[in-house]
């Protein structure tokens, strides 16, 4: 493109899309040229910024000071100053353990079979969720028929609500469900899934990838479909392999793509909740409990909305979280370099 | 953002806020239903209000879990509504308001409601009026009777045993190839109807709970060993965590188990989804080594304590616990009367099959048959916190994940754990 | 030689099918079954009458029991196929069944003597029977237009602040150097995977001390500042071309000019995929509206949908059919959406 020339455009020119942008955004391009003029060009980074920062101050980091000073209080009030401060008896509770690596010996044995409950579903939940959408983006780039119709149908499950999904697969999954009577019809046993612990977690897993899969092909789709044509064209006549393809083209240029996918991922699973509750319940016994579940009943189901702990549960799973998404992201880095 | 989207927002939020202005009081009551009785009392407060135009009643009907979980926070954030239909009287006893100085006939509500009104009280209070009982509910048992006569077992008599019932059941089971000989809904509660029998007590002297009395620990014992044997099946107890409630009513209807411990509130639904498919009955809680008493419980509506209106509340509250308008809700819900007055009489139930009237009249009686113990459990400040720890921990130790003795431990700790947190102040 | 790009870009040669193709169909029809089927079982479901609702097993289609009505009989009576002691199997209408012992008679000979038959000789006859009243019934009690208007606000204007503030800020932390700009570039991705579960409660004092329970406000507000969104807009924004922004800046246009005539409309499909998960998460949005909406002029769809949950019991067939009226809308916007995102960036002719 060249220096003094017209831009590349989304937006065809003249379009309506384009008239419309100009009429919105055009009301404010007195007002901010004014601030502009006030702050100076650099000064606008901070103007761009403020809007976000406000509403991320007031509904997440005053929440989380909040929670913090929560997290030293006992007693089940709501407002923190008529809480008793209990210094750190919260943490103490929850890191009292026998053994850090049996989740049983401790005093809060249901946080930490939470917390390697929700590991082992992120794990396995990432490596199926990114393999089956990168598969199906894949297979939906080729010049196939119908191709608008197979996107919607893989994206379609996106819509329900987690509620509804957990119900779909419950019923399908329970001991009369429409998957034991496929099993024997053809002559098999009928399976009881909710209450073997390894069929509870590979069910739970599985609901999930289906219900998520069909937005992040959606992300895969879009940056296999910016991958240039000629590069393709190019590698055929060297007489490339298409498995080399692959790893050479393919996967390095959809990169960013796939990170974007996969710190969307592993977010969305370490938070899974309701999905997981409404389909297992958490169990069988306490096979598939989250600790968010753990969270979410301390501070709310329990008869004594125990504030304080759940607190302090939140701001240990916070830590985790914040160190393994830093983890991720150098991860990320260090690939991409 | 632009101006013009802020004045779009502002008047949007303007139209939110202003509902057309009126003259009048309106009272909100936070409802929940189980089936019809939300259509019910709207056309109760409908002939209210007709004949009480200063006042208006709102019905906000939430998902029954707000009830527990939210409506506390916002109660104690001082966001409640006037009025609110709950089942954890002890623990929203400290919200609740006292209609007594706006009753023009208190000692006519002591009468009817007196047992109930004890539940609903801060302890040590013995004077509060909070409010009225939507219903009374009873664990007992339902019987396929169908299956027992395709088996050919004799369905046991009014004084069986616990014992009866099971080997009863499984051979039923065994016969019909039913995969569940005994189910019980998996709930704090509906454990605590088989405790009783067995003779727990749950509260200490002090009025705090002890809860792995003998009772409580034969209890336990047996529902484990009943899972070992086949009579219970891991489905229920095992396949959920926590405190998460799983009925076993759709196994009940589809004709999957002979014996199923619930409750008076499962009929109306029965009724209508078995239809003519097999034939139910209810049964008299069978009898342990103590007695033969399941649980009592219910639901409620209590006034609030911080509505600005509690005259209005008083009066409206007035109205629907009034003999004539109460009766003629038991009547059209299918509930079992938390009013002693109607009690006695009985209740007229209307569009009622012969078989959910015969089965009402079974967990009525058995309403006469409670054991004092069941309606101090009950009553307890501190019961949903029992409740809650047993069913995790029972259910903990039927996956097989724990041993009973280890889940006793941590019920004891559990509950002593969060009764101190809630006396912390 | 063609194979290498045809693996990964289109079929061999039109008419023809290669095995990749046969393959990637055969994914494609298996998706169909996997993906669609439980959706349409979904929707056949909420037609079911409550008890064929509970049935075991299940079935795909709503049925109900076939009745007929036989002249002397003031009620329609069931039909059944019923297995006679000499092995014939004959249709029988059923008269009554008492115990184990069913009394049937011929609806097409109804003067003939009825005969006993042990009910496990019997199997209902079914047909099919939409029942149309899961959906009639609630509508007349269940105020769905208000409780959709209120979704449709609230949807709409937290997607809308979400994609200007997300974008704003992303654009700040993509294009410039400031100061502190790292500082704010942590708090974005320290907190995106903080889910509002576990913190709300803090957020519901702050809302309660801004005035602004119940008001749909207090569900728009609290979410609108996604750090998710921030980041997925900031990557991509990273990928355009700096000298467009330095020839726009040499051309005299302001920053915000900048912003909304050149860099937004670039970073459109980036916007799409942002506007699509902040409608899904929004239209879907249970537990927090839960927390600070006790009004019911004020509750958005996934309130009043799941009123249908008791204590006890709770009413499949109202929730189901509901369920599937929610779902028209967000469909509908699915389809007008997903195709900013994938022929979005075609169009640009850049990464």
């Amino acid at each position: 493109m060249s220096a003094n020339g017209s831009p590349p455009r989304a937006i065809p020119r003249d379009s309506f899309a384009s008239r419309l942008i100009e009429a919105v955004a055009g009301l404010a391009d007195r007002p901010m040229a004014w601030i502009q003029h006030a702050v100076g060009g650099r000064g606008m980074a901070y103007v761009f910024l403020a809007p976000n920062i406000l509403f991320f101050g007031l509904f997440v980091f005053l929440p989380i000071g909040i929670n913090m000073a929560m997290s030293l209080t006992g007693g089940t009030n709501l407002f923190l100053s008529e809480r008793p401060f209990v210094g750190g008896d919260h943490y103490r509770a929850l890191m009292q353990c026998g053994s850090y690596l049996d989740p049983a010996s401790c005093r809060e044995d249901h946080f930490w079979k939470g917390v390697s409950n929700t590991l082992k579903f992120t794990l396995f939940q990432m490596v199926a969720m990114v393999g089956t959408a990168l598969v199906t983006a894949l297979v939906l780039n080729r010049k196939i028929r119908g191709r608008g119709f197979f996107r919607a149908v893989y994206f379609f499950p996106v819509l329900l609500s987690p509620v509804v999904v957990a119900l779909i697969w419950k019923w399908i999954l329970q001991r009369d469900g429409l998957l034991n009577g496929a099993i024997t019809l053809a002559g098999g046993e009928k399976i009881l899934f909710f209450v073997e612990p390894g069929w509870a977690m590979f069910w739970a897993v599985f609901v999930s990838v289906w219900a998520h899969m069909g937005f992040y092909t959606l992300i895969l789709l879009a940056g296999l479909q910016a991958i240039p044509a000629d590069l393709y064209e190019a590698a055929e006549m060297d007489g490339t392999k298409p498995m080399r393809v692959l790893t050479r083209i393919t996967l390095p240029l959809l990169w960013p793509n796939l990170v974007v996918v996969l710190v969307l991922v592993l977010i969305k699973a370490v938070q899974t909740f309701d999905e997981v509750f409404v389909l297992t319940g958490g169990g069988p016994g306490t096979a598939t409990l989250m600790v968010v579940q753990y969270i979410y009943e301390t501070a709310f189901a329990n008869q004594v909305q125990n504030f304080g702990l759940a607190a302090a549960a939140s701001m240990l799973l916070g830590s985790l979280l914040f160190a393994l998404t830093m983890l991720q992201l150098w991860i990320a880095r260090r690939k991409a370099a | 953002m632009n101006r013009r989207h802020w004045l779009a927002g502002a008047l949007v939020a303007v139209a939110l806020a202003s509902s057309p202005v009126q003259a009048q009081t309106t009272l909100r009551m936070t409802w929940y239903s189980d089936g019809n009785e939300g259509e019910v009392m709207r056309d109760l407060l409908n002939r209210f209000e007709a004949g009480n135009p200063g006042i208006k009643v709102v019905l906000d009907t939430v998902p029954f879990k707000a009830i527990n979980e939210n409506l506390p926070v916002q109660l104690a954030a001082g966001q409640g509504p006037d009025m609110a239909r709950i089942v954890d009287f002890g623990g929203l006893a400290k919200f609740a308001l006292d209609l007594r100085p706006h009753l023009a006939n208190a000692p006519n509500w002591e009468q009817n409601f007196g047992p109930f009104l004890e539940w609903m009280r801060e302890p040590g209070n013995t004077t509060a009026i909070p409010g009225y009982m939507t219903q009374l509910t009873v664990t007992g048992p339902l019987v396929n009777k169908t299956l027992f006569e395709q088996a050919g077992v004799a369905i046991p008599g009014p004084k069986a045993t616990w014992d009866d019932w099971a080997k009863a059941a499984k051979a039923v089971a065994d016969k019909v190839k039913a995969p569940y000989p005994v189910a019980f809904d998996r709930s704090g509660h509906r454990f605590f109807g088989l405790a009783v029998s067995q003779g727990a007590k749950m509260i200490g002297a002090d009025g705090l709970p002890t809860p792995s009395d003998e009772g409580f620990r034969r209890a336990a014992q047996l529902i484990v060993d009943w899972h070992k044997s086949g009579v219970m099946s891991k489905e229920l107890w095992g396949s959920v965590s926590g405190t998460a409630y799983r009925g076993a009513n759709e196994e009940f209807k589809n004709a999957q188990v002979p014996f199923y411990l619930s409750g008076s509130w499962q009929i109306a639904q029965f009724d209508k989804t078995v239809g003519n498919a097999f034939d139910w009955i209810a049964a008299p809680t069978p009898c342990g080594p103590a007695n033969c008493s399941g649980m009592p419980g219910g639901a409620g509506v209590i006034g609030i304590k911080a509505t600005k209106h509690p005259a209005e509340v008083a009066k409206v509250m007035d109205f629907l616990a009034s003999e004539p308008i109460l009766s003629e809700f038991y009547a059209r819900t299918l509930f079992v009367p938390g009013h002693i007055g109607i009690a006695k009489k009985g209740v007229a139930y209307r569009g009622a099959s012969a078989q959910a009237a015969a089965a009402l009249k079974v967990f009525g009686d058995a309403v006469g048959a409670l054991d004092p113990a069941a309606y101090r459990i009950q009553g307890n400040a501190y019961s949903r916190i029992v409740f809650n720890a047993a069913i995790s921990r029972i259910g903990q130790a039927v996956a097989g994940e724990i041993t009973i003795d280890d889940a006793i431990k941590r019920i004891d700790a559990d509950v002593a754990q969060q009764v101190a947190e809630r006396n912390k102040k | 030689m063609s194979r290498v790009t045809s693996l990964l870009r289109q079929t061999r040669r039109p008419g023809r099918l290669g095995w990749t193709d046969i393959l990637s169909y055969g994914y494609l029809a298996l998706g169909v079954v996997l993906m669609f089927g439980p959706v349409l079982w979904l929707v056949l479901s909420s037609l079911k009458t409550p008890a064929a609702l509970l049935e075991f097993p299940p079935s795909f289609l709503p049925l109900t029991q076939k009745t007929i009505s036989v002249p002397g009989h003031a009620r329609p009576l069931e039909l059944h196929r019923v297995r006679l002691p000499d092995g014939s199997v004959k249709e029988l209408a059923q008269v009554r069944r008492i115990g184990i012992q069913a009394t049937m008679i011929d609806p097409a000979d109804p003067a003939r003597p009825a005969i006993r038959v042990p009910i496990e000789a019997r199997e209902p006859i079914r047909e099919i029977a939409f029942a149309w009243s899961n959906y009639t019934e609630p509508l007349k009690q269940f105020a769905f237009g208000r409780y959709f208007a209120n979704s449709l606000i609230v949807t709409i204007l937290a997607t809308i602040i979400t994609l200007l503030i997300n974008s704003m800020a992303a654009y700040a932390l993509a294009i410039y150097e400031f100061r502190g700009k790292n500082a704010a570039l942590l708090m974005v991705i320290g907190t995106l995977m903080i889910p509002i579960t576990i913190v709300l409660v803090p957020v519901f004092l702050v809302v309660t001390q801004l005035g602004l329970n119940n008001s749909l406000w207090a569900v728009i507000l609290p979410g609108a500042a996604t750090p998710t969104g921030v980041f997925l807009l900031r990557q991509y924004m990273l990928t355009l071309p700096r000298d467009l922004i330095e020839a726009a800046r040499m051309d005299k246009a302001s920053e915000w000019q900048i912003y909304s005539r050149i860099v937004m409309p670039l970073t459109l499909p980036a916007l799409a995929v942002l506007a699509i998960f902040s409608i899904m998460w929004r239209w879907n949005e249970f537990l927090w509206p839960l927390a600070v909406l006790t009004k019911s002029e004020v509750y958005t769809l996934q309130i009043g949908l799941n009123a249908f949950q008791g204590e006890l019991q709770t009413q499949w067939h109202y929730l189901l059919a509901m369920t599937v009226m929610t779902l028209a809308p967000v469909a509908l916007v699915f389809v007008f959406l997903q195709r900013f995102i994938t022929t979005g960036i075609a169009n640009t002719g850049m990464k």
